[in-house]
């Protein structure tokens, strides 16, 4: 098969090559102060929010989770926020950071202005639990009306079914998503209108309904033809910019809308 | 607190669980217990592949891939359990594609498949294309396709529930030879809902310990801030054995200083690593498959270089992984999160630039013992009627001594299958074991104790001086004097843990009382690990003593058991390792004998 013999005839690489002399280059890593101003509420004690702010030294390599992290460890135990891969796969610690929505994992504070306080608040249009640790439930629950899973109704074949490299293409970037929420709560009419399916749910009916193994394309289209459906969308990009995996979201929202229009997959 | 009734109920939300539910869920009445939501589980951080001989693009066969997988693990691995993996394994992948899973594909529409460490052609004669992969984010592809099929099937999730205990109860039974011994049944679970601080308790005929793995011991991991070893914990204080405990796994690419992963798939698309002097240095260590040697003799190659001076940057703590020599194109196709890492996290450009690596303690090869039907076992021969564990949490044993890159995306998949079979079997058979009275009061004082507690010591300095300790003494490179050191830290840890202060007091959402419990499991699970390792004094697999650098088949060629025992104490053991019962199991061989491992 031509992908092996391309694999096996190519050059191995060189066993010894000269390395770039500025390669570990960095030496001391810089330090600075940082100031984390942090939307609090804790409806145990009581139904007001307030800011409250946070000073301490952090690192150039550090991220806005690292100093999350510090203010819990070290200065204020009941400061409370989801997280856990810590490197922007699993989706938790979704936030709004300077009055924009980012997984606090893959912020560096260093890409951030650290003259002033950075705002850290819990994402919109989703009921605040306990500082910044909102409700998922309606957002799940939007996410499986969509049918987010493959619906094939031919007779399973004993091997795989084929798919060529186009196909798996086609919908390959919707894959990514991480369910992380970013993008949902960046966007106006999810925050006006909390019957809104929001982007993410349909990003995640987009990856069935151009998955060329999928038969139930038809029904999601349908769903998504509802006026809470995608024709809610206005197009502000927000949630593009939101997402964290870098997926065009507008991009597969006009997708889902034309596919309505044409009813072709 | 409010009492559920369920037949099988799942604990832990990953690849195993979920998998697990979709096979329970169908045959009987299931509930998912899962401290995180589903989809932030730790599956979804797998990047390369999962490895199974369907053949694709060249030739292979489940009996090579068993092969690979025992020799991996240099001869410690159960090869019954081996071979049902290696074999189950095909289905395995095509089970997944036919849920939906976006995999690769070949010019033929096939499952595409790429080359990993450690898995080769015809019993180690070159690297084979085995692994069925999507990009460098198949675990993601993985969880979401399982999430995906737990909504298809309405599996029942209790979400942010925090499983604190195990409900066992211990009866009178006799042995064929007339011996009569306590045999532990299973009766339920006692959870923490996160939300509200009210504990649930859920009675069930079958319990299957889904819980992942316990990285967090370590500084330097791959792995999730929430993997605290639970699973493991609860059995253990239970009185239910862990196996093999000594050997943890360090991942060889994790980028330097964070120990984020980077896919043992870069070089398997053809990434090497390289030391200050440019060199490739694999071909010293593994001159046949060189930068494709299981990861732990990787591991430790990296680390040599880096303790011989040949180290890369200003403190010379590190090596190179090299992708310069690939097309971007290619890397973009195959590599795209991880050279995102690299861009993000340390602001170097792999297309142009050698990315800077060093091992990163990454998975846990030991676990709660389980036969082949994932039963978990009280001992060597006695199982724990209901009760069943797969996944990292679990040690059936498939990954002997040193688990090979994939194995455990396709541990998840086949060993989660088989316990959500047989737990739903069971249940259907089985009546309910009585609740013991009081059923939540062991977690009741656990809390209680955690919460009231005012000593002044806090829970994140403690795991700081715990998982600096790990690495410094017990990472690659091990000796009798390093393993005191942390025995010696643990026992004072231990007493300081008793003195620690909380200062969240609140009922909801309470992460400050949260990680104060983690951080009891991971100190317990430290010490078995390490007492597990002074005990072996010999060097297999993840497991190097520098004091006893051979393998010694003759003397420890067997599984570690460990008990929590209160009777061993200071008088009858070193004074460290009080509290701990060390045991063993017999290897199971089939068809290959020890041979020296070379590759």
């Amino acid at each position: 098969m031509s992908n092996i013999e391309t694999a096996e005839t190519a050059p191995e690489p060189a066993s010894k090559v000269e390395l770039p002399a500025h390669l570990g280059g960095g030496g001391e890593i810089p330090t600075f102060e940082v100031t984390l101003r942090v939307r609090r509420y804790d409806p145990e004690f009581s139904q007001e929010s307030k800011w409250e702010d946070f000073t301490m030294t952090m690192y150039g390599t550090d991220r806005v989770l690292d100093a999350l992290h510090k203010v819990k460890w070290e200065q204020d135990g009941s400061l409370s926020f989801r997280r856990s891969c810590a490197h922007g796969v699993c989706g938790s610690d979704a936030m709004r950071i300077n009055g924009r929505n980012r997984l606090a994992c893959k912020t560096l504070l260093k890409d951030l202005d650290t003259s002033k306080p950075i705002l850290v608040e819990p994402i919109k249009g989703l009921p605040v639990e306990k500082d910044l640790i909102v409700d998922m439930e309606p957002f799940f629950q939007s996410f499986r009306e969509v049918m987010p899973f493959l619906v094939n109704r031919d007779h399973a074949p004993t091997k795989e079914r084929l798919q060529s490299a186009e196909e798996r293409a086609r919908f390959d970037d919707t894959t990514k998503c991480i369910l992380c929420a970013a993008c949902t709560s960046s966007c106006p009419v999810f925050w006006t209108d909390g019957q809104y399916f929001g982007p993410a749910a349909i990003v995640n009916a987009h990856r069935f309904i151009f998955d060329s193994r999928d038969d139930a394309g038809d029904m999601r289209l349908e769903i998504l033809n509802d006026k809470e459906g995608v024709w809610r969308c206005r197009t502000t990009f927000n949630c593009t910019e939101a997402c964290p995996r870098g997926i065009q979201v507008t991009q597969a929202i006009a997708e889902v809308k034309q596919a309505i229009l044409s009813r072709q997959i | 607190m409010q009492v559920h009734k369920y037949d099988v109920v799942i604990v832990g939300a990953g690849g195993a669980g979920m998998r697990a539910a979709i096979e329970s869920g169908q045959r009987a009445h299931t509930a998912v217990l899962t401290k995180l939501y589903p989809t932030r589980s730790h599956t979804g951080a797998a990047q390369g592949g999962m490895c199974a001989a369907l053949a694709n693009v060249e030739e292979d066969n489940w009996e090579w891939h068993t092969f690979d997988t025992v020799k991996g693990g240099d001869y410690l691995v159960d090869q019954d359990a081996a071979e049902i993996m290696a074999k189950e394994a095909i289905d395995a992948v095509i089970d997944l594609e036919k849920m939906g899973l976006p995999f690769n594909r070949t010019p033929e529409g096939r499952i595409d498949q790429r080359r990993f460490g450690g898995h080769t052609r015809d019993h180690g004669k070159a690297p084979v294309r085995r692994a069925c992969y999507a990009a460098d984010r198949t675990g993601h592809m993985i969880l979401q396709t399982l999430y995906q099929n737990c909504v298809k099937h309405n599996v029942e999730f209790y979400n942010e529930y925090y499983v604190l205990d195990l409900l066992t109860v211990d009866e009178e039974a006799t042995r064929e030879d007339g011996t009569v011994y306590l045999q532990k049944r299973i009766a339920g679970v006692v959870s923490y809902d996160l939300a509200t601080g009210e504990l649930h308790v859920f009675q069930a005929k079958s319990v299957i310990l889904a819980t992942g793995g316990a990285g967090k011991v370590f500084k330097t991991t791959s792995n999730a801030h929430t993997l605290t070893g639970d699973g493991m914990g609860i059995a253990f204080r239970k009185g239910i054995p862990l196996e093999d405990m000594e050997f943890f796994q360090f991942h060889p690419t994790g980028l330097a200083g964070l120990g984020i992963l980077l896919s043992e798939a870069a070089r398997g698309e053809g990434a090497i690593l390289r030391n200050s002097e440019g060199e490739r240095f694999m071909e010293r260590y593994a001159p046949t498959i060189k930068d494709l040697a299981p990861r732990d003799i990787v591991a430790r190659s990296m680390a040599n270089e880096v303790r011989e001076g040949r180290g890369c940057g200003p403190n010379k703590d590190y090596v190179l992984l090299d992708l310069t020599h690939l097309e971007p194109a290619h890397i973009d196709a195959k590599l795209p999160d991880i050279t995102e890492f690299a861009r993000t996290y340390l602001g170097v450009e792999p297309y142009t630039e050698p990315v800077p690596v060093f091992p990163t303690a990454h998975y846990a090869m030991g676990g709660v013992p389980t036969n082949i039907t994932t039963e978990v076992l009280q001992d060597n021969d006695t199982i724990i009627p209901g009760l069943y564990a797969a996944g990292e949490v679990a040690c059936v044993s498939v990954h002997g001594s040193n688990r090979l890159g994939t194995n455990s995306l396709l541990d998840i998949n086949v060993f989660g299958k088989r316990a959500g079979v047989a737990a739903a079997e069971y249940a259907k058979g089985a009546d309910f074991v009585d609740l013991p009275e009081n059923p939540e009061a062991d977690t009741v004082a656990l809390l209680e104790h955690v919460r009231i507690s005012d000593g002044g010591e806090k829970v994140a300095m403690i795991r700081k001086e715990l998982q600096d300790t790990m690495d410094a003494n017990m990472q690659v490179f091990r000796t009798a004097t390093s393993i005191d050191k942390v025995l010696a830290d643990i026992a004072s840890f231990e007493e300081r843990y008793s003195r620690i202060t909380v200062q969240d007091k609140g009922k909801r959402f309470n992460l400050d009382l949260l990680e104060a419990v983690e951080l009891g499991f991971l100190l317990e699970l430290a010490k078995v690990m390490t007492v597990a390792a002074l005990h072996r004094q010999e060097s297999r697999g993840g497991h190097y003593r520098e004091d006893f650098p051979d393998r010694d088949d003759e003397k420890f060629m067997k599984h570690s058991m460990a008990f929590k025992d209160v009777a061993v104490t200071t008088e009858s053991s070193a004074e460290n390792i009080a509290g701990i019962r060390l045991e063993t199991k017999p290897v199971v061989v089939t068809r290959y004998q020890p041979m020296v491992r070379k590759y």
